[in-house]
């Protein structure tokens, strides 16, 4: 097991390649979720959660199924399935096992079969040849990336709304410039190497 | 006429990007180039149009409580299928477009006229729907590209008029940045803005002609 790589996955995802700042998977739920730092956290961890055993079950999908049968050309048909009905079954296991954890994530689950940063990473993990492990790593660590990245905007979208701005960048418009520098701040990572 | 009434909307008072406000993954990542952006742009299209006529042709027969996993099936096929077409026909693309392709899947553009359009109207209206809010994505995306390509990289419609496109703004000016993910949320924002002025002022100009 090669943990230096691990790490330098780990650190890509969550920093250098961020998925929402860098590689722009996900921006719906990053700005539709994103007024409120206890959304914004909720859906985080939700997304941390879902991406992980996405990345799990996507991986075991196309190693055992797929690629055996010669159906690797119907990677994303079967992806999305799988994600659609892994969403399903976290929502009713989470409400029957853990009801808490299920009413603090509440209407984000369901929403997260459309996020394109789980058909994201289940396609890249694919496309890097990741093996099962890295796969999982890759999967968490972009998950946590996203929850990073909706904190601190969240916390920037609460000062913003106070402020004065020209009526028609009010909203939307203003949140996408945030969005661009702290976009530009994550820029400053781009060098960051760990081997 | 409604054709025409179709068009407006899809391309300036209900545009998908500007003003309904989805499917910013792509327009932000991939507009980097007029090829890229002309690329996207005409393969969303073409899927929209295609699952816009069969979700309509089949909105009779697809019981409602399966009805998204229903459409995503579809919209998957068609993408898939698209996906196919580009690798085997325009490689360059499809390898500059990447995981974006087959991410057309998850678009909210796509599942949102799927939802909002095509389980309720005819199939010749949801064709209509299917290609005018396809144009509307196609503009945005084609504004963003110019935008950023001019800005970044100097040039404009590379990969379309040559393969370097032409120079307009001298070697050492541009401005990097406006080509990196930092560019796609400042272009994307200032287009917002301006769309929401623009749709502000037409409807102050319609409510005073009445």
């Amino acid at each position: 097991m090669n943990v230096t790589k691990l790490i330098s996955i780990a650190l890509g995802a969550i920093l250098v390649n961020n998925f929402i700042l860098v590689q722009f998977l996900g921006i719906c739920p990053f700005m539709g979720v994103s007024k409120k730092m206890d959304t914004a956290l909720g859906m985080g961890f939700a997304v941390t959660f879902v991406m992980g055993i996405a990345s799990a079950a996507t991986w075991l999908i196309n190693e055992y199924l797929l690629l055996p049968l010669g159906l690797a050309y119907m990677q994303t048909v079967a992806f999305i399935l799988v994600i659609a009905a892994l969403v399903q079954l976290v929502e009713m296991f989470l409400q029957k096992m853990v009801p808490a954890l299920y009413q603090a994530l509440g209407i984000y689950l369901p929403l997260i079969t459309t996020n394109c940063a789980v058909l994201g990473v289940a396609l890249l993990n694919v496309q890097n040849h990741y093996n099962f492990i890295e796969s999982v790593v890759y999967g968490v660590t972009g998950g946590l990336g996203f929850l990073v990245a909706i904190c601190l905007f969240a916390s920037i979208r609460e000062r913003v709304e106070d402020c004065d701005c020209p009526k028609s960048f009010e909203g939307f418009p203003i949140a996408l410039i945030s969005a661009g520098l702290l976009a530009l701040a994550f820029m400053g990572f781009s060098g960051l190497r760990i081997f | 006429m409604n054709f025409k009434k179709q068009l407006r909307e899809g391309l300036l008072t209900q545009n998908p990007v500007l003003v309904q406000l989805l499917g910013m993954c792509s327009t932000l990542a991939i507009t980097t180039s007029l090829f890229n952006g002309l690329g996207m742009g005409i393969s969303v299209l073409v899927i929209l149009t295609c699952s816009n006529v069969v979700i309509s042709l089949l909105r009779k027969v697809i019981p409602s409580k399966i009805r998204i996993a229903a459409y995503i099936v579809i919209i998957a096929g068609f993408v898939t299928m698209v996906d196919l077409l580009m690798q085997a026909f325009l490689p360059d693309l499809s390898n500059s477009l990447g995981v974006f392709i087959p991410l057309i899947v998850v678009n909210c553009i796509i599942l949102g006229r799927a939802e909002a359009f095509a389980s309720k109207n005819t199939v010749a209206a949801s064709a209509v729907d299917g290609v005018t809010q396809g144009l509307g994505y196609l503009a945005a995306l084609v504004v963003m590209c110019i935008v950023r390509e001019l800005l970044g990289n100097g040039t404009f419609g590379s990969g379309v008029l040559s393969a370097d496109g032409a120079r307009i703004i001298a070697e050492p000016y541009p401005a990097l940045m406006m080509i990196l993910p930092v560019g796609g949320f400042l272009t994307l924002g200032c287009l917002i803005a301006f769309a929401q002025w623009l749709v502000k002022k037409l409807n102050d100009k319609e409510a005073a002609a009445k």
